[in-house]
């Protein structure tokens, strides 16, 4: 179960600058870490975070083993016009989730 | 012995009485404070923001098995208790509860629990298991804001097994629950402040752990932290300490899930 959290204002004025919130589940797993047996826990982290705004990307970024657990982003980004912010994480083992949300820009 | 030393002996003693009786004083309701109160401004906005709160992620996960139908009698939570954001409001601040088939006392996960085998002929869930975290994580929530209430008057003797187990010195270090939480709180102990240590907040999100955990899980940190020997989850002395602490933080308003440093 991929949950994420996202704040993304509904309504904006042109050319506003606002603000974009995420929370995203995932353990984080570093690969650093060894099991009680021994044995190294294989990696497993969110590796890249990209929002569009109608299809343009307007932020993305990369993350690595020393993020925490459940990764929190926040951006700005100015409401040009109305319509899509979507929001994709990647990462290892196949790991893909995406959430999407409409603004209305007056 | 002279008269002089006899004195001094007795008021030595009365001394001695009256520092006991003051250790065996529960933190007045007054004096009560919330650990949110000493938390930095980031992280309480962390807490007070349901979109930025951790915690939130598991309640999402524990709506979704409120409704899930689970067991041999696929039933869910929901086929019998409804909208939990009614039949559930302010539950979470009175467990543990007195349970009249048992003749003791149980924890919202151990309720949670019976309720799966007696109800839905399912699995016990695992202390700290995604699972049970998210059912009770969203069952604390509907109690946000409501204050605690224990009852007492069916739980006096759990409330005061509970308080013989917070005062009692234990571990290697000798030192009991409220030694630190009673008598030391707002101090420093390797640079964090103390804190009374009110479970008002459970399940809540630590952001030490990146997870969020139970307060049984919160009382084992404790114990090992005092080099003690632990008690398992679900046990009869980990259900006692939770009673009283319930209990001290009575009248407390709860802030699952919480966020914690």
């Amino acid at each position: 179960m991929a949950r994420a959290l996202v704040n993304i204002p509904p309504k904006a004025k042109r050319g506003e600058v606002i603000t974009i919130r995420t929370l995203m589940s995932h353990q984080m797993e570093t690969g650093f870490r060894y099991s009680t047996t021994g044995a190294p826990i294989p990696r497993d982290i969110i590796t890249t975070f990209i929002a569009t705004y109608n299809g343009e990307e307007i932020f993305r970024a990369e993350l690595f083993p020393a993020i925490a657990a459940n990764p929190f982003i926040t951006f700005t980004t100015v409401a040009t016009e109305s319509g899509t912010i979507e929001l994709t994480w990647r990462g290892d083992n196949g790991f893909a989730a995406s959430e999407q949300a409409t603004i209305t820009v007056e | 012995m002279s008269p002089m030393r006899c004195a001094a002996l007795l008021a030595g003693l009365l001394i001695v009485a009256s520092a006991i009786a003051g250790a065996s004083e529960d933190l007045p309701r007054e004096k009560q404070r919330s650990s949110y109160d000493d938390m930095a401004p980031a992280t309480r906005a962390m807490q007070d923001a349901d979109t930025d709160n951790p915690g939130m992620l598991w309640v999402l996960d524990g709506e979704a098995l409120w409704r899930a139908k689970t067991g041999s009698a696929a039933r869910a939570c929901a086929d019998c208790h409804g909208d939990a954001k009614q039949s559930m409001a302010g539950v979470a601040a009175r467990y543990p509860a007195f349970d009249a088939k048992r003749g003791g006392p149980v924890t919202l996960e151990g309720r949670i629990n019976a309720c799966r085998v007696e109800n839905q002929n399912a699995q016990t869930l695992a202390y700290e298991s995604r699972e049970l975290l998210a059912l009770s994580a969203y069952l604390a929530l509907q109690s946000r804001g409501k204050p605690i209430a224990i009852d007492e008057k069916k739980l006096g003797e759990t409330i005061a097994a509970g308080r013989d187990i917070f005062r009692q010195r234990q571990g290697q270090l000798n030192l009991s629950c409220a030694q630190c939480h009673d008598q030391h709180y707002g101090g420093k102990l390797a640079g964090n402040t103390i804190p009374q240590g009110h479970p008002n907040g459970y399940p809540l999100y630590r952001l030490e752990w990146q997870t969020l955990g139970s307060l049984q899980r919160r009382l084992r940190n404790c114990l090992t932290g005092i080099r003690a020997e632990n008690h398992a989850y679900g046990s009869r002395e980990l259900i006692a300490l939770e009673t009283y602490l319930m209990w001290r933080a009575r009248g407390m308003s709860m802030e699952s899930p919480a966020v914690r440093p």
